[in-house]
C-alpha cells in the first residue's frame, strides 16, 4: 500500500440530486462506484484524485429496467448482475459474456458497467459489447440529462465528451431476438486477465441477408473502436457472399484497427487475432444462416 | 555413514497429516506480517534507479521533516567499524548499500534506508530523496555481456566459466553421420512465493537479532556477522513462518536482514521492512535467463555419438550464487544419456540487471530444456520417434554419465518411459490425432504429443555437501518427548512432518513424541540451506542418525531394552533426572564411493539422482496461437516417498510452475529493470490454465537416504518446459526453440517470421525452420 488513506477524503452524498449538487460545486471530485479501478491506484500509490464522491449506494443508479424496445440498465449495475439476468441472457448476451470474463467473482460483484465506461480503458470488456449493440449512455448533471450515443462517447485515450458536472446514470440498448453474437476475449491466461484483444460482434439476418451487422474491438486502439466501415463491408451481404467478401473486409478492418507494441503484447499479434476473429465471427454468421 | 534400512514404520511413507496446517488452516499461523514488537518502526529502501553509474551525492529534500526518521546510509556502517558487503559464497561481491562514491551496478541496488512510527510516512520520504548520479554505460543483453565492449565485471564480464570434456569430441564430429546444431533460449522467471519477503530486526542487549520470512537462516546469520563485525554469539536469525521460497528466499533475506538490523541499531528500536508485490518482484531475484547452443553427433540408427554444449547463464550484477547455479546447470546439460563424447562449456556473464539467483531447478532446467528440445529436432531429421531416440541413448545402472560418474541407483529409464507413455495414453493419442491431421485441411486448433526425459541430482553439487558438513541434533525434553534440532526450514513443504516422521520411526515411537523446533541460530545447529533438493534426503537422514545414536544411548545406559520397544518417554525422562542432558549429533558424511574433482570437473557430481519421464498433450489455437496444455504425465523415480500426498504436491507445484515457465511467465525487461512487476502484467497461470497432473512414483530406495528417499523438491521444474514445447512442435511442425512460447512467439513461428515479444531480447535466436541446420 503505497498510498496514506488519510490523504483522501471520500464525499459520501444523500441522493442522486445531492450527488449531482456536489459535482457542479466542485467538478474535479472523482465518482468513485465499485472500486475496481481506483483501489489498484491507490494501493499504487499513484491515484491522482484527493477527493472522490462515492455514488456506490445511490439507488437511483441500479436496477434493469426492461421497456417493450430497449432495456436500460443503472450505471451501477455490476457484471455479476449482466450475468444473472435472463432477458439479457436472451436478447443481449454479449454483456453476460464480457462480465463473465472481467476478473473473478469479487470483481464482478463491485465492477459496475458505468464505471467500465467512465474509466474509458481501451482495453475494458464490457465496452466492445455495448458498442456492437449500438448502446446509449445517459449523462446527468444539476443542469439536465442528456443522452449520447456510446459510439461518439470516447474521443481519444482516456477522453470522453463528458463535461465537468457530468455523471453516467444510465444505459440504454435496443432490444432484439433472433440475432447472431460472437464474444471473444483474448488475454494473456483463461481468466483473471486483461485483454490484448477483445473482439464482439452482432449480426441480424433477413431473408438471407446480414441485414445489420454491429462490431467494436478492445485493445486495439486507442479507444474501444467501433469498426464502422468493416460494419459496411459486410452489411446487406446475402449469406452466400459472405465467404468471398471475408478477405476485403479483413482488410478494412485491418486498416481501421491502430493496435500498438505495449508490455502486454505486439501490434503485429493484436492486428492478427483481431483479423483471425473476424474470420471466425463470419464463420460464425454463415453457419447459423 | 550407515545405509538406511528400507524398511516401513509407523509414520514413514504415510501421508500423515501436516504438522502446520492446523495453524494455517485456521489463520493463526503468525508471519513476519503479523509480528509486532513494542516500540516497532517501520522501514523503506531507496534504490538506485539507474542500470549504472557513480553516486556522487544523496539530497534529501526540504519538504520532508527528517528529524522524525531515522535514516541509514552506507557511511552509518563503516561508522560503527562494520564491513559493507552481504557475505554469501564469497565475502566481497555486493554493497549492502552503496556508498557516496560507489560503483551503482543495477537499478534497484539498496542506497538509503528509512524508518518511522507510522508506515505511510514512508513513501513521501522516499520520494523526496532524490540520488546525484554520475551515469556509467550499462550492459543490458547478454549478447552485450559478451561482446564485453563494456565491461562490467572482471576483465571480461564472466563471472564464472565451467567445463566438461569426455571423451574425443571432435574426433566424434569428424566421423558423425549426422550432425545437428540449435540454439535454445529460455527467460528469466520470478518465483511469486504467496508471502513478499519480510523482515524484523532488534537488538537483544548486544546481540543483533532477525526474525523474518527466509530459506537459510545461517546465510542470513553470516551476513549479519560479517557486516556488523560480530561473532556467531552476537548474530541470531528466527525463521518466522514463511509463504514459500522457491529459491526466492535463499539469498534475498541476507540483504534484508542485514537492512532492518542497521535500522534497529540506529533507531534503538525494532524496525520491520515488508516489501510490497512491486518491490519485490523488481528488486529481488529471479531464475537466470540462458541462452544453450547444442551441437550433437549422431548414427543414422539415432545413437549420439557427441554432445558439444556451450551453456551461458546471464547472473546480472553480482556473483551471488551463479557460479553453483552454472555449475549445476553445466552437470546437467548433458542428460541422463550415455554419450562417448561430450564437451560442454558453461559461462555465467554479469549484466546490468538486479543478480538473478535460486529458483527450483538451479540451472537444470534451463540447460535440460535446450538438450530436450535439440533431441526431438534430432528424431525429426533421422525420422525417429522422440521415444525411441531416447531409448537408444538412455543410461543404465552402471553406465557413464558426462562427468564419468557411473549411475548406482536401480533406474531403469526405459521402463520408466514405458509408463509413463501408458498412463498418458500415448499410442492411441497418438493416432488419434494422426487421423485428425488426415481429415481436415485448417482445423482451428491443432494438438500435440511430446516428452521429455531428464534427471536432478539430488543435494548439493560435488563437494558441497562435505563442505557444508550439516549437523543435525535430537534431544531428549523434560516431558519424555524428543525434539529435533536443524536449520532446515519449513517452507510450504513440509519440513516439520517429514523430520517427524523419519524420527519417530527411527525412535520407534509414535508422532506425538517428537517436536521438530523452529530453526533459530541461538538453538538448532548449522543443518545447511534450505536449498537443492536436499532437505528430506540429506538433512533427513541426519535426522534419522542422530535418532539412532540417541537411541543407542538409552540403550547404553540400560534405560530401554536392545532389541528394540520399551517406553521412550520414560526412559528419557528418567536419562535427564539420573544422568543429565541428552542430546545426539550427527554430521554428514559423504557416502563412502563418492569422488568428485572440482579442477576437472569430474567424478561424483552428486550421490545420487532422481529421474523423471514427462509427458504432455498440447492444443494450439488457431485464430489466438495460444497453446493450452490439455493433459500431463509425471512419472518419476525419487527413491522411498516419504509421505505421498507432500510428495505429489512437490510435482503437482513444480509441473505448474513449470508449464508457468513454459507458456507465460514474461519478464519484460525496460533499461536493466522488470517493468511488469505487477502480478496484472505478469501472467502466472491460475488453476484454469493448469490441466489435470497424473503423477507416478516408482521407488528404488537408496542407501544413503533416510529410509531410502532421494531429491524431489526440484525435479519437477525439469521437464515441463521441453515436453510441452515439444508437443507444439509436433503440433505445429515448427520447433520454437525459446520460452516462454507466449502466443506472440508460437504466432511469429507459425508465420516464419523470426522471433520477436515485444522485449528485444535474443532475437533472431526464437524460432527454427521444420528442419535443423547442417545434416552431414
Amino acid at each position: 500500500m503505497r498510498s496514506r488513506v488519510e490523504d483522501f477524503e471520500l464525499v459520501r452524498p444523500r441522493d442522486l440530486g445531492d450527488a449531482l449538487a456536489r459535482l457542479a460545486a466542485e467538478p474535479s471530485l472523482r465518482p468513485l462506484a465499485g472500486g475496481t479501478d481506483v483501489m489498484v491506484l491507490l494501493a499504487a500509490g499513484k491515484l491522482p484524485w484527493k477527493r472522490l464522491i462515492d455514488i456506490w449506494g445511490l439507488v437511483e443508479l441500479r436496477g434493469i429496467e426492461v421497456q417493450p424496445a430497449t432495456v436500460t440498465l443503472g450505471a451501477l449495475t455490476t457484471f455479476s448482475e449482466v450475468q444473472e439476468h435472463a432477458l439479457l441472457q436472451g436478447e443481449l448476451p454479449l454483456l453476460g459474456r464480457a462480465g463473465a470474463e472481467t476478473g473473478g467473482p469479487a470483481i464482478q460483484n463491485r465492477g459496475t458497467i458505468g464505471g467500465n465506461i467512465a474509466n474509458a480503458s481501451p482495453a475494458a470488456d464490457t465496452p466492445p459489447a455495448l458498442l456492437a449493440y449500438d448502446a446509449e449512455v445517459e449523462l446527468a448533471s444539476a443542469a439536465g440529462r442528456r443522452w449520447v450515443r456510446y459510439r461518439s462517447f470516447h474521443t481519444g485515450y482516456k477522453t470522453t465528451v463528458m463535461q465537468p458536472g457530468e455523471l453516467i446514470t444510465r444505459v440504454r440498448l435496443a432490444r432484439g431476438a433472433g440475432r447472431v453474437h460472437f464474444y471473444r476475449k483474448v488475454g494473456p491466461r483463461r481468466a483473471q486477465a486483461i485483454s490484448k484483444v477483445c473482439f464482439a460482434g452482432v449480426a441480424t439476418l433477413a431473408a438471407g441477408r446480414v441485414s445489420d451487422v454491429g462490431i467494436a474491438l478492445g485493445g486495439v486502439a486507442p479507444v474501444v473502436l467501433p469498426c464502422a466501415q468493416t460494419e459496411a463491408a459486410l452489411r446487406g451481404l446475402s449469406l452466400a457472399e459472405l465467404a468471398g467478401a471475408l478477405a476485403g473486409a479483413t482488410a478494412t478492418l485491418s486498416a481501421e484497427i491502430a493496435p500498438i507494441d505495449d508490455i502486454r503484447s505486439t501490434a503485429r499479434y493484436r492486428r492478427r487475432v483481431a483479423e483471425n476473429l473476424l474470420g471466425a465471427f463470419v464463420a460464425e454468421i454463415s453457419a447459423r444462416g | 555413514m550407515l545405509p538406511s534400512r528400507a524398511m516401513t514404520g509407523k509414520a514413514v511413507g504415510r501421508s500423515v497429516p501436516r504438522r502446520e496446517a492446523d495453524a494455517k488452516l485456521r489463520g493463526q499461523a503468525r508471519y513476519v506480517g503479523d509480528v509486532t514488537m513494542p516500540g516497532m518502526l517501520h522501514g523503506a529502501t531507496v534504490r538506485s534507479q539507474v542500470a549504472r553509474g557513480r553516486l556522487r551525492a544523496i539530497h534529501f529534500g526540504p519538504e520532508v521533516r527528517w528529524d522524525e526518521y531515522v535514516v541509514v546510509t552506507a557511511a552509518d556502517i563503516i561508522a560503527a567499524g562494520g564491513v559493507n558487503t552481504v557475505a554469501l559464497i564469497v565475502d566481497h561481491d555486493q554493497p549492502a548499500l552503496v556508498g557516496i562514491g560507489d560503483i551503482i551496478a543495477h537499478r534497484e541496488e539498496p542506497v538509503v534506508l528509512l524508518a518511522h512510527p507510522d508506515p505511510h510516512a514512508l513513501e513521501p520520504a522516499r520520494r523526496a530523496i532524490r540520488l546525484e548520479v554520475e551515469p556509467l554505460p550499462a550492459v543490458l543483453t547478454l549478447d552485450d555481456a559478451l561482446a564485453a565492449r563494456t565491461v562490467v565485471y572482471g576483465e571480461d564480464n564472466v563471472i564464472k566459466s565451467y567445463g566438461i570434456d569426455k571423451g574425443d569430441v571432435d574426433a566424434a564430429f569428424a566421423a558423425a553421420e549426422v550432425v545437428s546444431e540449435g540454439v535454445y533460449e529460455t527467460g528469466a522467471q520470478e518465483q511469486l512465493y504467496i508471502e513478499n519477503n519480510g523482515m524484523i530486526g532488534a537488538l537483544e542487549g548486544d546481540v543483533v537479532t532477525v526474525w523474518g520470512s527466509m530459506q537459510c537462516p545461517y546465510y542470513v546469520q553470516k551476513g549479519l556477522m560479517k557486516c556488523f563485525g560480530v561473532g556467531p554469539e552476537r548474530a541470531r536469525v528466527v525463521q518466522l513462518e514463511t509463504g514459500g521460497g522457491f529459491g526466492g528466499k535463499e539469498e534475498y533475506p541476507s540483504i534484508l536482514g542485514i537492512h532492518v538490523a542497521l535500522l534497529a541499531r540506529k533507531a534503538g528500536r525494532p524496525v520491520r521492512i515488508l516489501y510490497d508485490r512491486g518491490e519485490d518482484m523488481a528488486a529481488t531475484t529471479k531464475r537466470h535467463p540462458s541462452r544453450t547452443r547444442v551441437r550433437s553427433a549422431a548414427r543414422r540408427d539415432g545413437t549420439l555419438t557427441a554432445l558439444d554444449i556451450d551453456f551461458v547463464l546471464d547472473g546480472g550484477a553480482y556473483a551471488t550464487l551463479s557460479q553453483v547455479v552454472l555449475s549445476r546447470g553445466t552437470i546437467h546439460a548433458a542428460g541422463p544419456y550415455s554419450v562417448a563424447n561430450v564437451r560442454v562449456r558453461g559461462r555465467a556473464m554479469a549484466t546490468s540487471t538486479p543478480p538473478h539467483g535460486a529458483f527450483r531447478g538451479f540451472g537444470a532446467p534451463q540447460s535440460i530444456f535446450a538438450l530436450e528440445r535439440h533431441l526431438d529436432e534430432v528424431a525429426h531429421k533421422l525420422g525417429l520417434t522422440p521415444e525411441a531416440l531416447r531409448r537408444k541413448n538412455f543410461v543404465t545402472k552402471g553406465g557413464e554419465l558426462a562427468t564419468g560418474q557411473l549411475v548406482r541407483d536401480d533406474i531403469d529409464l526405459g521402463a520408466l518411459l514405458g509408463s509413463a507413455l501408458a498412463l498418458a495414453d500415448w499410442e492411441r493419442k497418438r493416432t488419434d490425432i494422426a487421423a485428425e491431421r488426415a481429415r481436415s485441411g485448417a482445423p482451428l486448433r491443432r494438438r500435440g504429443l511430446g516428452l521429455a526425459t531428464f534427471l536432478h541430482g539430488t543435494g548439493f553439487t560435488g563437494s558441497g555437501e562435505k563442505y557444508l558438513a550439516s549437523v543435525v541434533g535430537v534431544e531428549g525434553m523434560a516431558d519424555g518427548r524428543v525434539r529435533v534440532l536443524a536449520s532446515s526450514t519449513e517452507i510450504g513443504q513440509g519440513t516439520q512432518t517429514v523430520f517427524a516422521q523419519i524420527a519417530a520411526d527411527a525412535l520407534g515411537v509414535d508422532m506425538a513424541d517428537v517436536e521438530v523446533a523452529t530453526p533459530d541460530t541461538r538453538d538448532v545447529p548449522n543443518s545447511g540451506p534450505t536449498v537443492a533438493s536436499r532437505t528430506c534426503t540429506i538433512v533427513g537422514k541426519l535426522v534419522e542418525t542422530a535418532a539412532h545414536t540417541l537411541r543407542a544411548r538409552l540403550v547404553a545406559a540400560g534405560l530401554l531394552p536392545a532389541d528394540g520397544g520399551g517406553d521412550l518417554r520414560a526412559a528419557v525422562q528418567r536419562h535427564l533426572a539420573t544422568l543429565g542432558p541428552l542430546r545426539a549429533l550427527a554430521q554428514y558424511e559423504a557416502p563412502p564411493y563418492v569422488k568428485w574433482d572440482e579442477g576437472a570437473f569430474r567424478g561424483d557430481a552428486y550421490g545420487a539422482y532422481s529421474w523423471g519421464v514427462y509427458v504432455a498433450e498440447v492444443e494450439v489455437d488457431m485464430l489466438t496461437y495460444e497453446a493450452r496444455v490439455l493433459d500431463f504425465v509425471a512419472a518419476q523415480e525419487v527413491g522411498r516417498v516419504i509421505h505421498p500426498v507432500l510428495a505429489t504436491g512437490q510435482i503437482e507445484g513444480g509441473v505448474a510452475q513449470g508449464i508457468g515457465w513454459a507458456l507465460y511467465e514474461n519478464v519484460v525487461w525496460r533499461d536493466g529493470v522488470m517493468s511488469n512487476n505487477r502480478m496484472t502484467d505478469y501472467i502466472m497461470p491460475t488453476s484454469e490454465d493448469i490441466p489435470p497432473i497424473r503423477v507416478l512414483f516408482a521407488e528404488a530406495p537408496y542407501p544413503y537416504g533416510p529410509f531410502g528417499a532421494k531429491g524431489i523438491g526440484e525435479l519437477p521444474m525439469d521437464g515441463p518446459a521441453p515436453a510441452i514445447l515439444n508437443a507444439i512442435e509436433d503440433a505445429l511442425g515448427v520447433s520454437i526453440r525459446r520460452i516462454p512460447a507466449t502466443p506472440e512467439v508460437i504466432m511469429d513461428a507459425v508465420e516464419g517470421a523470426g522471433a520477436s515479444n515485444g522485449d528485444g531480447a535474443g532475437a533472431g535466436a526464437g524460432v527454427a525452420g521444420a528442419g535443423v541446420a547442417g545434416a552431414a
